[in-house]
């Protein structure tokens, strides 16, 4: 092993949770491997701070990166893993996870394991497990050419404690055509975090008859929770909820720590996109939906009751 | 213009997933062509309606996937298909596909190429961006709306947060399409029939200028599964207030997720 690499994300200097987490559990991996960590910084970023989570060198590569592209990161990073040496990298399963990193695997000549929920140490390699169909079926996969490259769904290991020290730095420089310019950024249309990071989820589905309900009933108790809104494909077809905010397997796959499904059956798309929540609670008042096997709690009741009094319920706590 | 679809055949999403040694068990599985393809055949099929040019569709899959490409591709206005279902191709791991489908693109002189944002069946969400690599073409992904301009496209892309990105550039470039970007059409009957007499090409690896060795797979599945069993849940029982109560009280101490 010559190393493990995280790619650092942050937003205008700020490092992202996942990057946070991503650097825990390389850290981890790390020692278990008898090889140490480092990490990638693409612009202007307190580079020498990761040091606190574990990251011996930094690889900060200079430049403006505030505008995305695929090619400009791709080979930002390939310049960064070239000079660490490094044989596994480790980056979040977000929009540059999933559009850059795929470049990367493919620049570089290696193998990608892709959206894991689980990284462990096992004969000296990095063995990813992952979710295929949605999470109807999971595979452990290794990489035995080439760096070993891992994206890794929000929320999968949980925030490291951050300790002293502090990271030598090593600038880079890498060039490359954007390939894209930038022309407009459009808001979110709902102001809600991202659903495939959202460590609270709050959902429904058909059952809410209507945008009004879904509008009244379904916000509030995620406003109350600070949760994000989700819906199955029932609601979002019959134009109570938006498209982006659809669960499942043609939606989003998501991996929270708290999933409330009001008036959801339960279709398998529907479960294959939230079935690694680690607590699911079901409202919905017909106990055959086969939603029900999957609740660690579940309420028999009308959603349209349960609903205002759990929301009055959580603005109290 | 000549305009690029890869599409995948799949299984059906509602399927349910039995693993069966190393993969599924196909007994009794429909396959489609993958959702997020027919998105990327419609988009490919209108750009051709508003600029001209012929769609061809790439694929590598064995026999079996002509059936699902004439119906679900050719009869919907794709002209041609091209397979390659050459043994080591139907081995390797998406840089090894990538690899196999960016040969055809390019032995085809296609200049604009449409994808799925992702299959799914295995999720791994890398073929078009390793296209696009490979190609060394621009990549735009999870797009919502696009438009061609002469050698220039538009494209917004769906981000994360629900933060939406309008971008431009220059062609040849990989899109990957996303719900939202079109409403795919049907096929209707007499489509059906003329699509049984559109050119499919049958490459082989060398055809592209391959040979197994170039791609051989890196990524290795050691084990299959499938998920792991739920932890018993429980039903609240009581009438509203008294359930909501319980409910907030097991979240707070018991699972302590609020």
């Amino acid at each position: 092993m010559s190393g493990i690499l995280v790619f650092a994300e942050h937003d205008g200097g700020t490092f992202k949770k996942s990057t946070t987490e991503l650097l825990g559990k390389g850290k981890q991996l790390a020692d278990a491997l008898g090889t140490n960590l480092t990490a990638a910084v693409l612009g202007d970023a307190d580079a020498a701070s990761l040091g606190a989570y574990g990251a011996a060198k930094v690889f900060q590569v200079g430049g403006d990166f505030s505008d995305y592209s695929s090619a400009r990161v791709t080979r930002a990073l390939a310049a960064a893993v070239e000079a660490s040496g490094a044989d596994v990298v480790l980056a979040a399963s977000n929009y540059v996870g999933k559009d850059a990193l795929p470049r990367l695997t493919a620049r570089l000549n290696g193998g990608q394991g892709s959206e894991c929920t689980d990284l462990r140490a096992e004969g000296g390699k990095v063995v990813g497990r992952r979710p295929l169909y949605a999470g109807k079926a999971f595979a452990d996969v290794h990489v035995d050419r080439g760096p070993a490259i891992f994206t890794v769904r929000a929320n999968s290991f949980g925030q490291p404690t951050a300790g002293g020290g502090s990271a030598e730095v090593v600038a880079l420089q890498a060039d490359g055509e954007a390939r894209v310019s930038l022309v407009e950024r459009r808001a979110p249309q709902a102001d809600t975090a991202d659903l495939t990071e959202a460590d609270r989820i709050v959902s429904g589905g058909r059952s809410l008859k209507s945008l009004e309900n879904f509008d009244s009933v379904i916000r509030p108790v995620g406003a109350a929770l600070g949760a994000t809104v989700g819906a199955s494909r029932a609601a979002v077809d019959a134009g109570y909820a938006h498209h982006n905010e659809q669960v499942g397997q043609t939606g989003k796959t998501v991996n929270p720590s708290l999933y409330i499904a009001f008036g959801i059956s339960g279709a398998i798309q529907h479960l294959a996109g939230m079935c690694t929540s680690k607590v699911i609670v079901v409202v919905n008042k017909d106990f055959e939906a086969l939603i029900f096997e999957h609740a660690i709690y579940g309420l028999v009741h009308d959603l349209f009751e349960v609903a205002p009094k759990l929301e009055a319920a959580l603005r109290e706590l | 213009m000549k305009i690029g679809i890869c599409a995948k055949i799949t299984p059906d999403t509602d399927t349910q997933v039995k693993i069966q040694g190393d993969g599924i068990d196909s007994n009794g599985v429909k396959y489609v062509i993958s959702p997020y393809d027919a998105f990327a055949i419609e988009e490919a099929i209108r750009t051709k309606e508003a600029h001209g040019g012929e769609v061809v569709s790439f694929t590598v899959g064995d026999a079996s996937v002509l059936n699902q490409l004439r119906k679900g591709c050719l009869a919907l206005g794709a002209d041609r298909a091209v397979i390659v279902s050459d043994g080591a191709a139907l081995a390797t791991d998406s840089l090894g596909i990538a690899r196999v489908l960016a040969g055809a693109i390019k032995r085809d002189e296609t200049d604009l190429v449409f994808c799925g944002k992702q299959a799914i069946d295995d999720d791994n969400v890398q073929v078009p961006a390793m296209v696009a690599e490979i190609l060394d073409w621009a990549l735009v992904s999870r797009v919502v709306e696009f438009s061609v301009d002469g050698d220039s496209f538009t494209a917004t892309r769906s981000m994360d947060g629900g933060v939406q990105e309008v971008v431009t550039g220059k062609l040849p470039a990989v899109i990957t399409t996303d719900r939202g970007l079109n409403t795919p059409r049907y096929a209707k009957l007499p489509a059906i029939m003329k699509a049984k007499k559109k050119p499919v090409n049958n490459l082989e690896l060398g055809d592209v200028g391959l040979s197994a060795d170039d791609i051989a797979p890196a990524v290795r599945t050691v084990s299959w599964g499938e998920p792991p069993p739920r932890p018993q849940g429980r039903l609240i029982e009581g009438d509203v207030d008294t359930a909501v109560a319980e409910l907030v009280r097991l979240l707070r101490e018991e699972a302590k997720v609020i």
